[in-house]
């Protein structure tokens, strides 16, 4: 059996957010609050939940960009959460990000050649300016950017072009895992199309893996080979594809998939939408028990004491009583 | 006559790079009670439809041609005109609710103002009204949440507001622009069914704009698909998704990725959107298009081709009945070739 890339064991993080008065204690905001996965080399991994749903925070602290506890071990054993800067440099080569805004996270005054060859200059100490060119020139071909423009700057570009210059920046030192936050939610649908199938075909050819994070359900759906949904900091589902998408099991999964609208006017007005109660709680002050009961249909007493666990073989779901929603449940919810 | 009828509309903008074409001679009838869905990507010129009818537009804009509403022409009428026909015949909900919430005044007093000033009724009615709308879009403890500030809402319940301070004066037409785009999926389906439950009970039009075909194949009668400022595509919702006649349309369903369905790679629509100050000459679609011919220099007119069906296109649609022939690898980055730096 093939090592994992990565296995994130009880991953946390926590924000102290000021005082509301002079002799308060701290507030805690628990974004992520133990979320637990492994990831496979080539393989894609989708994250999905709403705002606030702590799917972002999870990327950032895999790469350290937010202080975390817990384990991301990679695969020679490191465990990257804590690690110093100076130990963490070494994974960071391994390890790239690809950004949600594309003009935002390209620097303004760098040439798209100085942005794309900058990976390089840091990991990559002993290429010469020449070979460093000509990785640079190759990359831009790669991803679909004529050669002749690594002169030019990023404001000359169509966001779906700085899309492909963020990737090509993220590729350069050939990483094994490339985590993706909201690639294409800035996107424009047919330049959208464009950069997932870009995303696809780097895949394949390079054996890359990804963590793709994204809100819209059917583009994660699109491209990943396993999905986890989150809410409120923790996962509540984590299965293969097909199956999640086939035959949720948590009730908030299925809330989730039921809202999302499809292009097609005859199944779009039949179907029925699950409706979820009430607002998402305040991640300052979480519900007891397992965190999505006070908006579930299916809620019961036991609900509120214990926290469901993460369980059940290859599909698993953290639900007391996973399995669709009944017709009764359905009218009970709203 | 239809409730809003606009004729030959034309908006342009004088920028430093140029003048930009934002709309190109648009026709367009909204009837009482319908609900129609103008569907296009960024730079299609669908919001700056909606502005120019709302006397909205940029200070460096200028719209032409004819908008009438209910037999009034409302295209660049004084701001004494427009106030009067925006908010009590015309409404419009914004994408981001809250930028468009005052963010210094309380809710009650914002409601209140909208009634004082347009119906000329006392500030305690104005609020008893503002309550009364507040629990039509369904805000928990209306009455206990009226006092509060734009901020302390979620964006849910701010788009919330939004909706029910512009349905305060009970208006004809709403126009609302990406209404649910800065929301998450389940907020999105929440205002999406509320829209529809007013419109029902108002007796409103609605015009729709949005990128989402999702969203529009939920809720409208009719759409239109706009690309560089003209009109691609108009038809009632079921034909166009189910034998969209226009290239773009076509391309455009074949783009998105669906949740009810597998598939391997996505047909994406080689190319970028057109740079409007600069636009191809005819058919702003053909430089993407894989049936351009020679004659797409030349912008096909906006026919009927079937009962309630029309379409800008000079492509057969035999052709497209056989889907779109084998591209040829298309230079990716073909539109920024005439900027400089």
């Amino acid at each position: 059996m093939t090592t994992p890339l990565m296995t994130a064991r009880d991953l946390r993080v926590r924000f102290e957010l000021p005082a509301q008065g002079l002799f308060q204690k701290p507030r805690v905001l628990q974004a992520v609050s133990g979320v637990d996965f492994t990831l496979m080399p080539g393989e894609t991994l989708g994250v999905v939940g709403e705002s606030g749903s702590g799917k972002s925070t999870l990327a950032r602290a895999l790469i350290g960009l937010v202080p975390a506890s817990g384990h991301a071990v990679w695969q020679d054993g490191t465990n990257l959460i804590g690690l110093s800067p100076r130990r963490m440099l070494k994974y960071r080569s391994e390890i790239q990000m690809v950004f949600q805004d594309p003009l935002a996270s390209l620097d303004p005054r760098m040439t798209v050649g100085q942005i794309i060859a900058e990976p390089l200059l840091t990991h990559r100490k002993d290429l010469g300016r020449d070979e460093i060119r000509l990785r640079v020139k190759d990359m831009m071909d790669r991803v679909g950017l004529l050669p002749n423009q690594i002169n030019r700057y990023p404001h000359e570009f169509s966001g779906g072009q700085c899309q492909r210059i963020g990737i090509a920046r993220a590729l350069i030192v050939e990483p094994k895992l490339v985590i993706c936050d909201e690639p294409v939610s800035a996107l424009d649908v047919s330049i959208q199309a464009q950069v997932i199938n870009l995303l696809g075909d780097l895949q394949r050819d390079l054996g890359l893996a990804l963590i793709f994070i994204a809100h819209d359900l059917s583009v994660v759906k699109h491209i990943s080979d396993r999905v986890l949904v989150m809410y409120l900091g923790r996962v509540m589902e984590l299965a293969e594809a097909e199956a999640l998408y086939a035959d949720p099991r948590h009730p908030y999964t299925q809330a989730l998939l039921s809202a999302v609208p499809v292009p097609d006017p005859v199944l779009e007005r039949a179907k029925r939408i699950i409706p979820l109660r009430g607002e998402l709680p305040s991640p300052m002050n979480p519900p007891s028990g397992c965190v999505f009961r006070t908006r579930c249909p299916r809620a019961e007493a036991l609900c509120a004491t214990e926290r469901p666990e993460l369980q059940g073989g290859g599909h698993l779901t953290a639900c007391h009583f996973p399995g669709a929603l009944r017709p009764e449940e359905l009218s009970k919810a709203g | 006559m239809a409730l809003l009828q606009i004729r030959d509309l034309n908006v342009r903008f004088a920028t430093t790079d140029g003048e930009v074409s934002a709309v190109n001679g648009i026709n367009l009838d909204v009837q009482r009670g319908q609900t129609l869905g103008i569907v296009g990507e960024s730079g299609s010129g669908k919001s700056q439809l909606a502005f120019s009818i709302m006397g909205l537009l940029a200070r460096n804009g200028r719209a032409t041609g004819s908008v009438q509403f209910d037999g009034t022409e409302i295209l660049n009428a004084s701001p004494r005109v427009l106030n009067r026909i925006r908010a009590e015949k015309i409404a419009m909900v914004f994408q981001d609710p809250m930028t468009s919430l005052n963010p210094y005044m309380r809710v009650s007093d914002q409601m209140a103002e909208v009634l004082v000033l347009h119906k000329g009724i006392s500030r305690r009615q104005a609020l008893v009204e503002s309550v009364r709308m507040l629990d039509a879009v369904k805000i928990p403890d209306a009455r206990g949440r009226i006092g509060l500030y734009p901020h302390e809402f979620s964006g849910g319940m701010r788009q919330r507001v939004m909706i029910a301070m512009s349905l305060l004066c009970r208006p004809d037409l709403l126009i609302a622009d990406e209404p649910t785009t800065a929301l998450d999926v389940t907020v999105q389906a929440q205002i999406m069914e509320l829209l529809a439950d007013l419109q029902r009970d108002f007796g409103m039009a609605m015009v729709l704009i949005t990128h989402d075909l999702g969203v529009v194949a939920g809720s409208c009668e009719r759409v239109m698909v706009m690309y560089g400022g003209r009109i691609m595509e108009r038809a009632p919702v079921e034909p166009i998704f189910a034998v969209p006649a226009h290239p773009y349309t076509q391309g455009l369903l074949a783009a998105i990725p669906r949740v009810d369905q597998k598939g391997d790679q996505l047909s994406a629509i080689p190319g970028s959107p057109p740079n409007m100050t600069n636009p191809p000459p005819g058919c702003p679609f053909a430089p993407r298009c894989a049936y351009a011919m020679p004659v797409c220099e030349a912008m096909p007119p906006l026919e009927q081709f079937a009962v309630d069906r029309e379409r800008a296109c000079h492509a057969p649609l035999s052709a497209l009945r056989q889907g779109p022939p084998p591209q040829p690898d298309l230079p990716e980055p073909a539109a920024i070739e005439e900027v400089q730096p």
